[in-house]
């Protein structure tokens, strides 16, 4: 079976973040970048997938010529090749302009399955999977914890609010987005980091996919959210601060 | 064609879904500020008796979008029947709760209609057309987002962004829609939902939780705040990612797809505060942040906070803790 993982590199978590200039997006020139998380966890369901049915991973990117770097990543732990689309202003193209522009890089594989992480950790848009699903004319399922491949269908288990879950069944090929925690993640071993060096990542030009940006949204204006609370800030040295803390759930809170 | 907000409302089993009602506050709101009229539909299979309901809030109409094909939801069938509802009401702007069941909807049903959904949305206001707030970066910025391209608009609201308790009353004309639905254009098969087994852990009823996020680095550091909570009599509780590891049991995970929890005091640790875990927790009484970025959106809900150096902080606050219930006896 082929599968296709749609792996997105975004800023590394615990980033310190500064507004640009134009107030319209982050200064991004000294960040650091790495796989976002749901799409790591992705690409593991992906590979165990192939290690039981067999066939092939491709792992598609859309980024900057630095997203190299993770891809590079995804080929590492076993994806075999893979696909990038290069464009310095990725997040410019909007929803609806990224998925069109991923699913004229997956139409001609032909793919059987393709997975997505089920949001990014920088814009959260949290629908780019089902927007390809769309595009494509395949069915899809949102928030999966479990995946089965059955004859010509595939059988997921969905995450619902508050503990519930609910199984669903549809045909190949199908969409899925993947939540954090269906499986237990693989470090890239020495050898797959060589390997990968050899493995086949083919470039693709934007102006080659033929898709013009439509952008249906723009973000006028970036800013610090705004306090809800007014929050005690305890000061001083970390043995002073904790014991401030003590005190005052003692005889504030008094639950001590 | 006058302008009008249409409001896509959640129910199972006959129930609403309380956010639902949320969004339909936000809808009356942005229409009264907008001049737009406003109208609420519900899917599903005999869905009157709620859309009665609808009929007593302040609406310009009331849909009910009822067909036995809808009696489960699938992203197919819902996708077809509302696709028919929109291409009828002609809305200007659409409304969802932000539910897993919209996330799984909206942005295919959206697609439609050559847009994409603005997800997730925390604010509205009405400058010269509708601006949305959202938060990006897993909640440490917020950007205003204006929409564009041909209408409709697609949004969905996030949970506590609006307050149930001002949907507006009135009276409204009820109208039952019946889509053109076949069995085959849906191809997922929905089973029963589930819960898995539950386990011993109860966070619900706990006075006192010590909840622990990825800040705790390794498995191995957990000791570290377990032996606060214990200190405390409290609960230990954790972020998603810290189950995920595998570094706690997942029933002791808080959030949205964990338990909700309202202690006396919850402390924070090493947790950044995002909205799927505040949902879990914002109804405590009492919060305290313990974390090293002073940004970290924690603190935008925390009662008290301290920005410093968990591995510091937390050994100190149990020897304090110690010395006083010490005393105490
Ligand atoms: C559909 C969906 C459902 C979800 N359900 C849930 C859910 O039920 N529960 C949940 O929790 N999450 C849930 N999540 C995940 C959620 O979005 C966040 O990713 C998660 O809550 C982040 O966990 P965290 O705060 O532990 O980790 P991070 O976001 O990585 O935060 C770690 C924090 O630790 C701080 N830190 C690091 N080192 C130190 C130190 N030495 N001292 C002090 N502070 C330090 C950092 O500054 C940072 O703020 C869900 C996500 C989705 C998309
Ligand atoms: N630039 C991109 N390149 C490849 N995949 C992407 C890109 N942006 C988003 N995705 C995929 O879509 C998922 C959801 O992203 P989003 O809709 O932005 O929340 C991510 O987890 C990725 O799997």
């Amino acid at each position: 079976m082929k599968i296709i993982v749609s792996i997105k590199e975004v800023p590394v978590r615990d980033s310190q973040l500064r507004i640009a200039s134009d107030g319209r997006w982050i200064e991004d020139g000294d960040l650091g970048y790495e796989m976002n998380e749901p799409d790591a966890y992705a690409l593991e369901e992906a590979l165990q997938l192939k290690e039981k049915h067999g066939g092939e991973v491709i792992a598609l990117c859309a980024g900057p010529a630095g997203a190299a770097r993770t891809i590079r990543e995804a080929l590492a732990k076993g994806a075999d090749r893979a696909l990038h689309i290069e464009d310095e202003q990725i997040s410019s193209w909007g929803t609806l302009g990224l998925a069109q522009l991923l699913a004229k890089a997956v139409a001609p594989e032909k793919p059987d399955l393709i997975l997505t992480g089920l949001q990014s950790d920088d814009l959260g848009y949290g629908q780019t999977g089902v927007v390809l699903a769309e595009l494509l004319g395949f069915p899809h399922a949102t928030i999966i914890m479990a995946a089965e491949v059955l004859d010509g269908r595939i059988r997921v288990k969905r995450e619902l609010e508050s503990g519930w879950f609910q199984n669903i069944e549809m045909p190949l090929p199908a969409v899925l987005t993947i939540q954090s925690g269906i499986n237990k993640l693989r470090y890239a071993t020495l050898m797959g980091i060589k390997k990968a060096k050899t493995k086949e990542l083919k470039r693709l030009e934007v102006a080659d996919l033929g898709v013009a940006p439509s952008p249906t949204a723009t973000i006028e204006r970036l800013y610090l959210p705004r306090k809800t609370k007014q929050t005690q800030l305890i000061e001083g040295s970390a043995k002073q601060a904790a014991a401030q803390l003590v005190e005052k759930l003692r005889f504030e809170v008094r639950v001590i | 064609m006058s302008e009008s907000v249409l409001v896509i409302m959640e129910q199972r089993a006959g129930a609403w879904n309380r956010m639902s009602l949320e969004t339909l506050a936000a809808g009356q709101k942005l229409a009264a500020e907008l001049g737009h009229s406003v109208a609420a539909a519900v899917p599903g299979r005999g869905v009157a008796a709620l859309a009665s309901e609808l009929a007593l809030k302040k609406l310009d109409c009331v849909y009910a979008v009822d067909h036995e094909l809808l009696a489960d939801y699938t992203a197919d069938g819902y996708t077809a029947a509302l696709d028919q509802l929109i291409r009828k009401v002609q809305p200007s702007l659409v409304l969802f709760p932000h539910t897993y069941q919209v996330r799984d909807l909206a942005p295919k049903l959206a697609t439609r209609f050559h847009q994409a959904l603005i997800s997730d949305v925390i604010g509205i206001r009405a400058e010269g057309g509708p601006v949305f707030v959202r938060q990006l970066f897993q909640g440490k910025l917020n950007a205003d987002v204006r929409p564009g391209g041909p209408a409709p608009y697609f949004v969905s609201i996030q949970a506590g962004a609006f307050n149930a308790d001002n949907v507006a009353s009135g009276t409204a004309p009820l109208e039952t829609f019946t889509p053109e639905l076949t069995a085959s254009v849906i191809r997922q098969r929905p089973e029963e939902p589930f819960r898995e087994s539950t386990g011993a852990v109860d966070l619900t009823t706990a006075e006192i939780i010590v909840s622990v996020g990825r800040g705790i680095k390794e498995k191995d550091n957990i000791p570290i705040v377990a032996e606060l909570a214990q200190a405390l009599g409290g609960e230990l509780a954790a972020t998603r990612p810290v189950c995920d590891s595998g570094w706690l049991p997942i029933e002791r995970q808080v959030g949205s797809s964990g338990q909700t929890v309202a202690p006396k005091v919850y402390i924070a640790v090493g947790i950044s505060g995002a909205i799927q875990h505040l949902l879990g927790m914002k109804g405590s009484k009492t919060i305290v942040a313990i974390n090293k970025d002073a940004n970290a959106p924690i603190f935008e809900v925390a009662d008290y906070g301290i920005v410093g150096d968990l591995f510091e902080v937390v050994p100190a606050m149990v020897e304090e803790v110690k010395s006083c219930t010490v005393l105490q006896r």
